[in-house]
């Protein structure tokens, strides 16, 4: 849900990532303004995931700079990131497969010392079937019960902006529509979404604005609905022939 | 009857002794998936700890300091001689930790001349206790009950408490624990000051049963509580307890029917037994795909 005039929550400028000598990320911006869906579209190897990692502190930037709020989070440890309110879902889920739903959820609000009580009762309430599900270990849940819980998990550290990195992959297509209601839920809730998604179609559907990646670099923007129509996007990442 | 009872406990409180060891090697492979070959040196200093405190400022001080000393040592080899090398491949860390060991073992061939050293009387450990006819030092008795103590505290650190599940968090995935705000070095910190005061507890009740400490004392219980974590399931806290309590248990019944001579070889043969017909060991830990 984006307010008019609402403000800018997380900036890019000029990021650049080289691992080794490769240019993984080359001189991108980007901007997200706070109670946007933002999805990021590109092939494999774009350099989306990248960006992702390097806004949650798994990655430094060689250059740039990354802006939360008004905090400078360039480089910044992935602890100061979360306690700023960002959190992330992955790809892969990669939810801890050895703790019980439940302590997956308690471990995300790892840096929080209040009562959990009433988060844990709204991430069941979103998700009913995790709640079932409570004592059992995460490892023996299917995969898109895991990509639920993953974002309960990253719910739970009570974030502005949660970035989702591919939460589509591998999973039935009913249970991807039920994640993108999820997301859209999570959003009228009034926290920030930026989406890393292979399956453009339904990315741009959900999504108010996209960038387009490509080769590191961001070779379009803008409304979501205009991208779905662009008949470059169309062609390279919606399937449709010209 | 009596001598079997008397065999029994001191497998017992032996087996105990090395579960404390094994527990650091175990933990420390749950996190790092390390073989940190310093630990038995470690345990050795924590005696040699004791002998030069107790002398200075006796046994109420000398303990409680020996332990803290103990975990200095095993926190400064981490951040010294393991963190720089987190990134590298795993066996660079492996030859740095060979490489730890026998540094300590050297400096303490400086430092006691190479001569061993006699380790003090704790009165509360070596006092002579009558149990159903047989007579044993205290440690004996006192030695499995404070083993179960610890590891029952341990257990509920590790699976009741936020640093136990960052823990065992850490252990499967370290990436993603990082992205949940886990602070991971800490949590390997933790992990080896966990084991130090583990191998610290150990060292005293394993040296009051001998009489002095030379710089490579530690190999051979260091060693054989290698054995009992492999045997138990490296990785695995029961696993290495149990591990541990068999082998002593095994080595001193062997003792008892006159096989003296066999009882180091009896636990190297059990170690290649369990490589080749169970590698993960009794407890050994699930694999999880990492998707």
């Amino acid at each position: 849900m984006v307010k008019e005039n609402a403000k800018t929550l997380l900036e890019i400028n000029n990021l650049q990532i080289r691992f080794g000598g490769i240019k993984a990320v080359d001189g991108l911006s980007l901007s997200v303004k706070e109670g946007e869906i933002v999805t990021l579209i590109g092939s494999n190897g774009a350099g989306k995931s990248t960006t992702m990692k390097a806004i949650s502190g798994m990655v430094k930037p060689f250059a740039g700079e990354i802006i939360f709020g008004s905090d400078n989070i360039t480089g910044q440890a992935p602890n100061v990131i979360v306690s700023k309110g960002i959190t992330m879902v992955p790809e892969g889920r990669r939810v801890f497969p050895n703790l019980t739903v439940l302590e997956n959820l308690k471990i995300g609000a790892y840096l929080r010392y209040d009562n959990l009580t009433n988060d844990i009762d709204y991430v069941y309430s979103l998700f009913p079937r995790l709640r079932e599900r409570s004592w059992q270990l995460a490892g023996t849940l299917s995969g898109g019960e895991q990509q639920m819980l993953a974002v309960g998990r990253a719910l739970m550290a009570k974030p502005k902006l949660i970035m989702m990195d591919e939460p589509s992959l591998g999973l039935a297509p009913i249970v991807v529509a039920e994640i993108f209601e999820i997301i859209k839920e999570i959003n009228r809730q009034g926290i920030t979404v930026v989406l890393n998604e292979q399956n453009a179609n339904m990315a741009l559907k959900i999504g108010d604005r996209g960038y387009v990646f490509e080769t590191g670099r961001i070779s379009m923007s803008g409304k979501c609905s205009d991208l779905a129509n662009d008949p470059k996007v169309q062609e390279a990442y919606l399937g449709k022939s010209k | 009857m009596e001598s079997i009872l008397a065999y029994l406990l001191a497998g017992i409180s032996y087996g105990g002794q090395l579960a404390l060891i094994a527990i650091g090697y175990t933990m420390v492979y749950g996190i790092l998936r390390l073989i940190n070959f310093a630990h038995s040196d470690v345990f050795m200093v924590a005696g040699l700890f004791v002998i030069y405190l107790q002398t200075a400022v006796g046994f109420y001080v000398a303990i409680p300091a020996a332990i803290i000393l103990t975990v200095v040592l095993a926190f400064s080899i981490e951040k010294l001689a393991y963190k720089p090398l987190r990134s590298a491949p795993r066996m660079s860390v492996m030859i740095s930790a060979i490489g730890v060991s026998y540094l300590i073992q050297n400096v303490a061939m400086y430092i006691t001349g190479g001569l061993p050293k006699v380790y003090p009387d704790i009165p509360l450990f070596t006092e002579s206790v009558e149990i159903f006819g047989a007579s044993t030092k205290r440690v004996t008795l006192l030695t499995p009950v404070l083993v179960i103590v610890l590891v029952v505290a341990l257990v509920l650190l590790i699976n009741k408490t936020k640093i136990g599940m960052a823990m065992r968090a850490s252990s499967v995935d370290f990436e993603t624990a990082r992205l949940m705000g886990i602070k991971i070095n800490n949590v390997i910190s933790m992990t080896f000051i966990i084991g130090a005061v583990l191998a610290a507890i150990g060292s005293m009740l394993y040296f009051s049963n001998y009489n002095s400490i030379s710089p490579t004392s530690g190999a051979m219980p260091g060693l054989k509580a290698f054995v009992a974590a492999v045997f138990g399931g490296i990785g695995s806290i029961p696993g290495a307890v149990v591990g541990a309590f068999i082998i002593g248990i095994c080595e001193n019944l062997l003792k008892m029917v006159g096989l003296t001579e066999f009882s180091d070889a009896f636990t190297f043969a059990l170690l290649i037994f369990i490589l080749v017909v169970k590698p993960t060991g009794l407890f050994g830990e699930k694999q999880y795909d990492k998707v």
